[in-house]
């Protein structure tokens, strides 16, 4: 009996890889990066390889450096892997080439991923993988988890024995983070698949002083070309070799591949052709077609390169006339994709001495970014081929309303798998239930004869994101490699999903529907939107009601509702006998959280005990009684491509747009997050003017800009909704009639109160309360929205008179950065907004890839926008690694067009009578005040400009505007600014050029799951350094001040808002390159981020992150560069750091480690006072500091 | 001169116990106690609310941001092993400590649920603890709730760990019950083999610049004695249970009064504190010193010599100052 497992495809490859590989070198990117995590655990655990080594798990600052040390390692003579997917796989395309070149076995393992063109896409497709081919890579593609697992192994043997490296790649997301029960492995089989021979001769080929060789030489036109030649051989002894191995894992395991895999009758006329998980739904439906009596086959395409002719000629049926090719992949301009380009050069290659004649071959694309591919679709692919004149470089799955590729298909059909259970829950992220679904498939996987499979979708906001969770059951394999598209039960566990979306859609008639609802059991049916009711009664839905937050509050779970909701779905589904399932449900929870403390297990097994008393059946009328409808997705006064193509997206009807309703070149709108009003905020922030005193700190910390003040006239009331709150204004500046009001957007808050604990102001009477408290949201609804609308029609505060310096001041202009989707709490997104506020309308922002590239730049709605008079930041994302370049090329650009406006407009100057061009040219631009009169004389030049004919005056009225001041900003994550992107930020910070920069420090890659960076501080938890960091973080501010030059501070708006506003300023006015790093904290620290401004006093205070101003401005006008913005060390390390979960669990791990942790750290925070303080005090005396 | 006296079960080489405090946090902490010349060391009290709240918390900060985002379905691995929570800390410096030691060691128990107690208390004899004190601390701020079903609920969690026992149990008294005795009598009953006069709870202070309030360590003086003296006082004799004075023993002038008063032994903490573990060298010092003087020749011969059973004015015990101060003046 096989031993089975419940896996994902990442682990399923790390299970192997991991024992195989001698060094791993990595970095992390989605979907790949649990490969490399899970290895680093096996590590951290002590693991050994069939070697009997502990492979050494090591994370670089890119993928380009990744490929980089396995080359080496490999040359080297250690087995050696890494795991990567899209722009990664295209940054180790050099050394792919060396590799190759040199006939070096190794295998890469790719989660196949699309690539950036128009926009970034984490999800699946094999576009990174064909950019490769040309690489000398053999590519071996894997369908499934089960193939991702065997292959893993084959691949490696296969390696081993031809010399050429292997690239094995699944699909991204849809084979690496499906979760699926399959056939383990065993070590047996690990060591007889390995030929110890083998890895013998590749260590003998090992570069080593004892055996000296020399390889990487330089040749000339005498030689190289007959280089390249001399490894045909290995490449045509490939496919043998690989069938051989196949073979020899099929006698092992009983599992058999064949380079191509035929699947369907003999006799078969149409064939489809492809490769990848798409294939395995082709195999179930052409099992549904052969049944029905249809002459179809298929061919799933293991080995895609080198191509075997021969095999795949052998595999096709004799009676084949029509073949389609699959391609999950496009390149633009060229004829077709390159499987399609494969099979046709196969066929005509071969066609004197094909055993068939010539078939028709056409060829089409599908599922780009992990598109839907099911049955209907390939059923139409079928018919297409029946047709005389079949549509060939088709699409599939899209409606191109543009050049009329796709297919129609019928998007009504669904495939029934007999026996097959489906079920389909919809949870917010991180309520709990992606894990609880996941827990019950490894349950149902291990205690029953079932095939299980688990596929989890999330939606683009990192904050209040609904998730939702496809699993299937069944007695046989299951292929179906797509989301459920009718369900046999339906859980919602958050009925406020119930309110914008029809989510009983897709269940099955007489299926359960499971609802946690927070309505008392008498009001469950009467609070349902009419859609839904009906969809129950018409159905015939079993209606299972439960307040899960309540069971989980009493139970001490907090707001994980994962194990009531499990509970509750083994109860009901009938999948296990009720008994049976509770007691798998213990076991698994022991399982689980054993490690985690008795208490942890306690308050799980207690949520068990008391869900089945809360678990009711409702009732269903047999009439609707409900009026409600849902509720719109976007509000507000929407434009028609907002209404039209956003809101679709945001109604997750996206799927149904048309390719005419898609920018083509990438271009969208900004200003689109005001319309979306989540309205997820359990509570909302409630404004108490008797307290206040008017500081704005609440305004400055929000991190979504939901929180705004402003000074407005008393007369303006008149207009004001009953209730809407004022109060006098304080200071000198303002006359008797100024009142300030604080104002929230509740429809947008995420409910963080980062507010609540910055805000210094108690109530004199009740100290629990503050100027700003929390309250719920749902009764102070209907108000909020009306005082809200309000607040936005008071006239915008005029920009000139505010003294940006003042943090209050500051803090009453506009944002232009509004209601991100970041976490509740960001750490990240009020330096964001500051930046927006204070330069906003002049801005142009090159960001790196990362979580301020997913909150700033993520469909469907996105949070820059423009002001009244049109202006904003205009924003774009390159890549990760070259985000200081991307921006760079901004600078060249615009200085570019502002040189040549001036040379225009003097050029120009005799026919603008009129025009102050003198100041044009040479007028300051620092304060807003000369910056707001610049804007006015380029409008009186724009204005003249029309009146003059001719070349010049048409070109420098289209410059014009260049000659306003505009602010070049470069923001990104510490995964960018100190690893991948740092040559690059290095060279724009000596290119003399004025940029700014901001490192958003959260200290961790927090957009892909927290792996540690050069940032990352000493004893910190992070994924590759699961023990604690050990190393000392990199202190970039301190590179940036060597050039003397730059413009550097380091700052932490929690500890200092002052000098963190003062910085801002600094750095933006100052004429060169500048750098702002800001202390960001973030939910990969673990703990509340109510607390995150606490958190970054208490790393200023601990000394662990020094904040000072280095502005080489004042060095030039002989004053002391740098200024100290802290007082050195006051408060222990750990006082700071064992208040986040990052650094407290080491002591939990491993107490000498932590020990040693807090040590360094100490000595670390001594260390940075006196590097600062002593470079402070060689400016102050440069003299002695020569001598 | 012999300074040997009782301490639950144990025979002591003298009265002075190094009571659980930061001192007794730490191997080297125990071991300068010893050698400072404590008789007994109690380690630094396990708080069974921290206990959970430690797991509680980690696994919420693991688990509350996963499964959220499709890049990010983690950020901590999940299958991280922890076995250092306090409790297994504790239990490890438990049996190194008595390892180390010569002299008894007890643990000590800080807790609030009764599951939880005979857990904790399980493992702290398997440990390796001589004995085990229990500081059951709780304040009752419901107004439905009754004294009678306050003091229930103390019995019941004495009786729980007593239940699961077998080394001896020693409680450290709550000074605010109706009745001290009455509620040391049900303790007693239930098998326990000490008592401690009294428990010291933190102290409450409120910050005026920051307007909030706050909880500080209660370090005492020789001011705070005279509720100790008068409870061994009374207690003296009554009970088949040892006695350790626990609150207000600062100089061996103190720690005489004490035993006098009815005390086996005095558990000193605050002192210590203040002027370091060797601190007890020099009370033992003053206290031989005066034995001498007034030539006692053992510890044993002066406790309870000065209780309500045999002083000589039981009023100063039985009375309250203010009776006391009007009687003098009528006279």
């Amino acid at each position: 009996m096989p031993h089975m497992i419940t896996v994902d495809g990442n682990e399923a490859v790390a299970l192997v890889a991991h024992k195989i590989n001698e060094v791993i070198a990595i970095y992390p990117i989605t979907p790949s990066s649990p490969m490399g995590e899970f290895s680093d655990l096996y590590s951290s655990k002590g693991e050994r390889n069939i070697f009997g080594s502990v492979p050494e798990v090591y994370e670089m600052q890119s993928e380009g450096g990744a490929s980089g040390t396995v080359h080496g390692a490999l040359q080297s003579g250690a087995l050696t892997t890494t795991f990567t997917a899209s722009q990664g796989l295209l940054l180790m395309i050099p050394n792919m080439y060396k590799i190759a070149g040199e006939l070096t076995p190794t295998v890469f393992h790719v989660a196949a991923r699309s690539l950036a063109a128009q926009g970034l896409s984490i999800f699946g497709d094999h576009q990174d993988v064909m950019g490769v081919r040309q690489t000398g890579f053999a590519l071996l593609c894997s369908n499934s988890v089960q193939e991702a697992h065997d292959f893993a192994l084959i691949s490696q043997a296969a390696s081993l024995a031809s010399r050429v490296p292997f690239l094995h790649f699944f699909d991204g997301f849809r084979t690496s983070h499906e979760v699926s029960k399959i056939e383990a492995l065993e070590e047996a089989h690990l060591r007889a698949m390995i030929d110890m021979e083998l890895v013998h001769a590749h260590r003998r080929r090992a570069l080593t002083p004892d055996a000296p060789v020399l390889r990487g030489t330089a040749q000339n036109p005498d030689v190289y070309f007959q280089g390249r030649e001399s490894v045909n051989r290995y490449y045509d002894a490939l496919p043998k070799i690989l069938e051989a191995q196949m073979d020899k894992f099929a006698s092992l395991t009983g599992r058999a591949y064949k380079l191509f895999d035929y699947v369907g009758v003999e006799d078969a006329t149409e064939v489809i052709v492809l490769m990848g998980s798409g294939a395995e739904a082709v195999h179930e439906t052409v099992e549904y077609l052969t049944c029905k009596g249809e002459k179809v086959g298929m061919i799933k395409v293991r080995l895609a390169l080198p191509f075997a002719i021969d095999a795949f000629i052998a595999a096709l049926p004799r009676s084949v006339n029509n073949i389609a090719v699959l391609d999950r992949t496009k390149e633009s301009g060229s004829i077709a994709e390159p499987l399609y380009h494969d099979v046709v050069t196969a066929l005509f290659e071969r066609q004197s001495a094909l055993p068939f004649a010539m078939p028709r071959i056409i060829g089409g694309r599908y599922g780009l970014s992990s598109k839907e591919f099911t049955p209907a679709m390939i059923i139409a692919i079928f018919e297409e081929l029946r047709q005389a004149e079949p549509k060939n470089h088709f699409t599939i799955g899209i409606d191109d309303d543009v050049t009329f590729t796709s297919l129609v298909y019928d998007e009504g059909f669904i495939l029934h798998t007999e026996g097959q259970f489906e079920a389909l829950f919809f949870g917010l992220g991180s309520d709990g239930t992606v894990g609880a679904n996941k827990n019950s498939i490894k349950i149902i996987g291990a205690e029953t004869p079932n095939y299980a499979q688990g596929y989890f979708v999330y939606d683009s906001k990192k904050s209040g994101s609904m998730t939702t969770s496809h699993l299937r059951f069944g007695p046989k394999p299951i292929r179906s490699s797509y989301l459920i598209q009718e369900a046999d039960f339906i859980g919602v566990h958050q009925a406020v999903f119930l309110e914008k979306l029809d989510l009983l859609e897709l269940a099955k008639e007489g299926g359960v529907f499971l609802l946690n609802s927070p309505y008392p059991r008498e009001e469950v049916w009467a609070r349902l939107p009419r859609v839904t009711q009906e969809r129950i009664i018409e159905k015939k839905l079993r209606f299972y009601a439960i307040d899960a937050y309540k069971v989980a509050r009493e139970s001490q779970m907090g707001s994980r509702i994962n194990t009531v909701m499990q509970t509750c779905f083994f109860a009901i589904s009938g999948i296990l006998p009720q008994d049976e399932a509770i007691a798998k449900i213990k076991k698994s929870i022991q399982k689980s959280y054993g490690g985690k403390g008795e208490a942890v297990v306690a308050m799980n097994f207690a949520a068990v005990d008391t869900t089945l008393e809360n678990l009711y059946q409702v009732e269903v009328p047999l009439h609707v009684s409900s009026k409600e409808e849902l509720a719109p997705v976007l509000k507000g006064d929407l434009t028609p491509f907002v209404r039209d193509v956003i809101g679709a997206i945001t109604a997750f009807k996206g799927d149904s747009l048309k390719v005419s309703q898609i920018p083509d070149d990438g271009t969208w709108p900004t200003g689109t997050t005001q319309y979306e009003k989540r309205n997820i905020a359990q509570e909302v922030p409630l404004w108490d003017p008797d307290t206040c005193i008017q500081c704005n700190k609440c305004v400055m910390a929000c991190p979504h800009s939901v929180i705004r003040s402003t000074i407005f006239d008393a007369a303006l009331l008149e207009g004001a909704p009953e209730g809407f709150l004022s109060k006098k204004a304080k200071g000198k500046e303002y006359g008797e009639n100024d009142l300030f009001n604080i104002s929230v957007a509740i429809e947008d808050c995420t409910g963080c109160a980062l507010c609540v604990e910055v805000c210094p102001a108690k109530n004199k009477s009740q100290t629990n309360l503050k100027a700003i408290n929390m309250a719920p949201q749902l009764p102070l609804r209907e108000t909020g929205i009306r005082d809200w609308d309000f607040f936005l029609s008071l006239p915008a505060m005029d920009r000139a008179r505010l003294d940006h310096g003042d943090v209050k001041e500051s803090q009453f202009l506009e944002p232009y950065f509004e209601f991100s989707g970041a976490c509740p709490g960001c750490g990240e997104t009020p330096y964001v907004k500051l930046a927006s506020q204070l330069f906003g309308d002049r801005m142009v922002i090159a960001n790196a890839t990362g979580c301020s590239s997913i909150y700033g730049g993520n469909l469907p709605t996105t949070p820059w926008r423009k002001d009244a008079q049109g202006r904003g930041p205009a924003w774009s994302n390159s890549l990760f690694e070259d985000n200081a370049e991307f921006g760079l090329g901004f600078r060249l650009a615009i200085d570019s067009h502002a040189a040549q406006a001036k040379e225009l407009l003097q050029q120009l100057a005799p026919r603008l009578g009129g025009v102050e061009i003198g100041l044009i040219v040479n007028a300051p631009q620092r304060e807003e005040s000369e910056i707001n009169a610049q804007r006015q004389r380029v409008e009186v030049l724009k204005a003249a400009l029309q009146t003059i004919e001719g070349e010049a005056a048409k070109n420098l009225l289209e410059l014009a505007d260049y000659l306003v001041k505009k602010s070049v900003w470069i923001m990104g994550g510490d995964g960018w600014a100190y690893d991948i992107g740092y040559g690059g930020l290095d060279h724009v910070l000596a290119s003399g050029k004025n940029v700014n920069i901001l490192v958003l420090d959260t200290q961790v890659y927090s957009n892909t799951g927290g792996q540690q960076s050069k940032a990352t501080m000493t004893g910190a938890v992070a994924k590759f350094a699961a023990g604690g960091k050990a190393g000392m973080p990199k202190d970039l501010a301190s590179m940036a001040i060597n050039y003397e030059n730059v413009y550097v501070a380091k700052v932490s708006m929690g500890a200092n808002d002052k000098a963190t506003l003062r910085a801002f300023i600094e750095a933006e006015r100052y004429d060169g390159p500048s750098i702002i790093i800001a202390y960001s904290h973030c939910v990969a620290h673990g703990y509340d981020l109510r607390y995150g401004f606490d958190q970054q006093k208490r790393a200023v205070d601990s000394g662990l992150w020094p904040i000072f101003r280095y502005n080489p401005e004042k060095l030039a006008a002989g004053e002391n560069p740098l200024t100290i913005d802290y007082k050195g060390p006051k408060i222990g390390v750990k006082d700071y750091m064992y208040r986040e979960t990052r650094f407290k669990m080491v002591e939990k791990m491993n107490p000498q480690a932590a020990q040693a942790f807090l040590e360094t750290a100490a000595h670390t925070a001594q260390n940075l006072h006196k590097r600062y303080t002593n470079l402070q005090q060689q400016f102050n005396k440069p003299e002695e500091a020569q001598s | 001169m012999n300074l040997g006296t009782d301490f639950l079960t144990l025979k002591l080489k003298n009265p002075i116990i190094a009571g659980a405090s930061p001192l007794s946090s730490t191997l080297d902490g125990i071991k300068r106690l010893e050698d400072a010349g404590a008789a007994a060391v109690i380690a630094h009290s396990l708080f069974e609310e921290q206990i959970n709240h430690e797991q509680r918390q980690i696994d919420h900060f693991i688990h509350i941001t996963a499964e959220s985002h499709a890049e990010a379905i983690s950020y901590f691995q999940a299958e991280n092993r922890f076995d250092n929570f306090s409790a297994e800390r504790y239990l490890r410096e438990i049996e190194e400590a008595k390892a180390a030691l010569s002299i008894p060691l007890i643990g000590s128990l800080n807790g609030v649920s009764a599951g939880g107690w005979v857990q904790y208390a399980k493992a702290i004899e398997a440990a390796g603890a001589d004995a085990l004190e229990l500081n059951i601390t709780y304040i009752p701020t419901s107004m439905h709730l009754s004294g009678a079903e306050v003091e229930q609920m103390y019995v019941q969690t004495v009786a729980s760990v007593r239940e699961y026992l077998n080394i001896p149990l020693n409680i450290k008294m709550n000074a605010y019950f109706s009745s001290p005795a009455h509620m040391a009598r049900r303790f007693v009953e239930l098998g326990i083999a000490g008592v401690t006069i009294f428990d010291n709870p933190t102290r409450v202070d409120i910050d005026l610049e920051l307007l909030t309030a706050l909880r500080m360590p209660n370090i005492t003086t020789s001011q705070s004695l005279s509720e100790t003296l008068r409870w061994c006082a009374i207690l003296y004799r009554q009970l088949p249970c040892t006695i350790c004075a626990g609150t207000g023993v600062h100089t061996h002038e103190d720690l005489l009064k004490a035993l006098m008063s009815g005390a086996n032994t005095a558990a000193l903490a605050s002192v210590l504190l203040r002027h370091g573990a060797e601190h007890i060298g020099v009370i033992l010092q003053g206290l031989e010193a005066w034995m001498e003087a007034h030539e006692y020749e053992s510890v044993r011969q002066m406790i309870g010599s000065i209780s309500l059973a045999h002083t000589d004015n039981p009023a100063a015990f039985e009375r309250n100052s203010y009776m006391y101060a009007l009687q003098h003046y009528r006279s």
